[in-house]
């Protein structure tokens, strides 16, 4: 699934109290044949990528990746300073002496794979977003909302709003932009 | 750890509504008065601190005790001392996470920023012990006009400088990311209220964070494959603390089994810093005795008395190999080091880490506040020691006997040791003021647990 994020989009969002009727009212929403909806939650809820047909992050492809190249930075900069563009000779030891880098080869690895996931996340949610839309104030505390989207092909604003209040929906909102 | 999950987690049978509330009043309200006169006094001896450290910079090395033979004083010592009680931080928020440790929610956000400070208030030392800390961006790499001349990779004092700064950087990373969805909830309830200049900081600290599940997904993962880094990154940066001691050859210092020693050292003393704040917490902030229950300290005691007799193995294990080995040298160091000038600093350091912690055998004294928070005090005065007594008991009597000498403490080496609590205890007490104290959104999902249907 393509992230969708940047596009400002309106679409319907009921409000639920409880943590299981969410759940629920996704899955079903997903057997409906919904596809593009999203779900609002103030803490990551069990089950509910499954329930909104989200794959496995691909993130850990990049922590691998920006590992890598940290590795291979610190391996290069360390030989390169020690053994070529400075050779100094510490106390008779070889100047491409590789088990004394490994510290910093490691570290490197680390910082490198560590910030470059943080920051793929960032700009992978779309983040920083200034004035984020709201819907209500609680989504962050303890509400949930369900999301469909008006570009989904199964699209029907009055009917998505009785059917969320039967999912048991306490409030149900036409929004320009979740 | 099977009897904990029969249990609730979280007291007082809380809504996720509550929890918010709970901690986010925290925040808005207006601090205690208790809080001011503790950020007063932490801030005086913060102030003390700043004197000490202007005047030992200004002057020179010559205000503390180092000399010859002992090179390496309160600066190293301290300086290991307070890395080491960060370790714990990263050990509850990444390997706890990593293991699906539950009871780590309420006390992991805490742990960490204790990890941020500690490092802080660390990385400040070693800058002072360089003599002249205006020229401490020598330590790093940077192309320069005099060759460039490099900073020689061989040797473990660089290996440290990579290693804090990585360990820094990723623990702030950490620790931030862990806190954006808090930021959220605090810049909703800013607007709930009307109230325009909480809204805009913590809403720029939130980054504009929403919850969408698309957005959990990526999150979630971030923060596991952050634990997964964090976990080798802290075990990697006392080790290579250890190095500095172990990859030299002096006697006392050069034995393998250093760092494992020093990690299993580090999560003692960071345990009983843990053990300190939360017992200062639950007095001084009375619903947060909801959440870092009674339950929560005792496990932490328990790590306490786990990593307390690993130490005191690492201890009795150094005393064998040195008369294993056959060297007179290494032998001489340890029967020194327990019976000569500074036997008082040895035997401080095994009452303190090896005998005290035991009283955690009796479940009654495990689980009694007072009692926890004076053991965890002992143990935080025994890790100092034990730092003391590897760096100042081998300097002090080496090889040949003309290089031998005694190492003293001055005004300066007290000044800067009790004046660096007074940096930590003030940003600590900035923290538990601006930034909310338990993790709302961690804690939310663990409500269930030992409640009727219930996961």
């Amino acid at each position: 699934m393509s992230d969708q994020n940047s596009n400002n989009k309106g679409g319907v969002m009921g409000i639920f109290l409880e943590e299981s009727q969410i759940l629920n009212a996704a899955n079903k929403t997903r057997e409906k044949g919904f596809v593009d909806f999203d779900a609002i939650t103030p803490y990551p809820v069990h089950g509910m990528e499954e329930a909104v047909g989200i794959k496995r992050s691909w993130l850990p492809w990049v922590t691998f990746f920006a590992g890598a190249a940290g590795c291979s930075a610190g391996l290069w900069f360390t030989w390169w300073t020690s053994a070529v563009s400075w050779p100094i000779n510490v106390g008779g030891k070889p100047m491409w002496s590789l088990p004394a880098f490994v510290p910093i080869i490691f570290e490197l690895t680390i910082l490198f794979a560590a910030l470059a996931t943080v920051k793929t996340m960032i700009l992978a949610n779309g983040l920083p977003k200034i004035d984020p839309p709201v819907v209500d104030l609680d989504l962050t505390s303890h509400k949930f909302g369900l999301f469909v989207s008006e570009k989904d092909k199964n699209y029907s604003s009055s009917e998505l709003v009785s059917w969320m209040k039967e999912m048991g929906a306490v409030e149900v909102h036409e929004v320009s932009e979740y | 750890m099977s009897d904990l999950l029969e249990k609730p987690l979280i007291e007082g049978d809380k809504t996720s509504q509550d929890v918010t509330e709970d901690i986010s009043a925290l925040v808005e309200s207006a601090p205690h008065p208790k809080w001011f006169a503790l950020l007063g006094s932490a801030k005086g001896l913060f102030l003390f601190y700043m004197i000490v450290v202007g005047i030992i910079i200004a002057t020179g090395m010559g205000t503390m005790g180092v000399n010859h033979p002992v090179g390496w004083g309160t600066d190293i010592v301290t300086f290991v001392f307070w890395v080491g009680i960060g370790h714990a931080g990263t050990l509850i928020s990444a390997v706890l996470y990593l293991f699906r440790q539950k009871w780590r929610t309420s006390i992991a956000r805490s742990a960490e920023a204790m990890t941020v400070i500690a490092v802080a208030t660390a990385g400040i030392f070693p800058i002072i012990h360089t003599g002249r800390p205006w020229l401490a961006f020598w330590l790093f790499p940077y192309p320069n006009q005099r060759g460039p001349l490099w900073v020689n990779f061989r040797s473990p004092l660089l290996w440290d400088v990579f290693a804090i700064s990585t360990y820094a950087t990723v623990s702030i990373v950490f620790w931030y990311i862990g806190l954006v969805p808090d930021f959220a909830t605090l810049r909703d309830r800013a607007k709930k209220d009307g109230r325009n200049i909480r809204h805009k900081v913590y809403g720029a600290l939130s980054l504009g964070w929403r919850g969408a599940t698309r957005h959990w997904s990526h999150y979630e993962m971030t923060y596991l494959l952050l634990a997964g880094l964090s976990t080798p990154l802290v075990l990697s940066v006392h080790s290579i603390v250890s190095f500095d001691f172990a990859v030299a050859q002096l006697p006392g210092w050069h034995t393998t089994i250093f760092p494992p020693y020093f990690v299993a050292g580090a999560i003692f003393s960071g345990f009983a810093m843990v053990v300190t704040l939360m017992t200062l917490i639950r007095i001084a902030v009375p619903v947060f005795k909801d959440y870092v229950t009674i339950n929560h300290m005792e496990l932490m005691n328990k790590v306490i008395m786990t990593t307390g007799m690993l130490v005191g193995y690492a201890y009795a294990s150094e005393f064998f190999i040195a008369w294993y080995s056959g060297s007179k040298y290494e032998g001489y160091a340890f029967v020194n080091r327990a019976f000569g000038p500074y036997w008082w600093a040895y035997w401080t350091m095994i009452t303190c880490n090896v005998v005290i912690p035991q009283l955690f055998w009796v479940r009654r004294l495990r689980r009694s506040i007072p009692v926890m928070f004076v053991i965890s005090i002992f143990v935080n005065i025994g890790m100092w020691f034990e730092r003391y007594v590897i760096t100042v008991t081998s300097l002090h009597r080496d090889f040949l006997p003309a290089n031998w000498g005694i190492f003293d403490l001055t005004f300066y080496d007290f000044g800067a040791l009790v004046g660096s609590f007074g940096m930590f205890f003030t940003l600590f007490l900035l923290y538990i003021k601006f930034v909310p104290a338990v993790s709302i959104a961690e804690v939310k999902p663990v409500l269930g647990v030992g409640k009727e249907g219930g996961h």
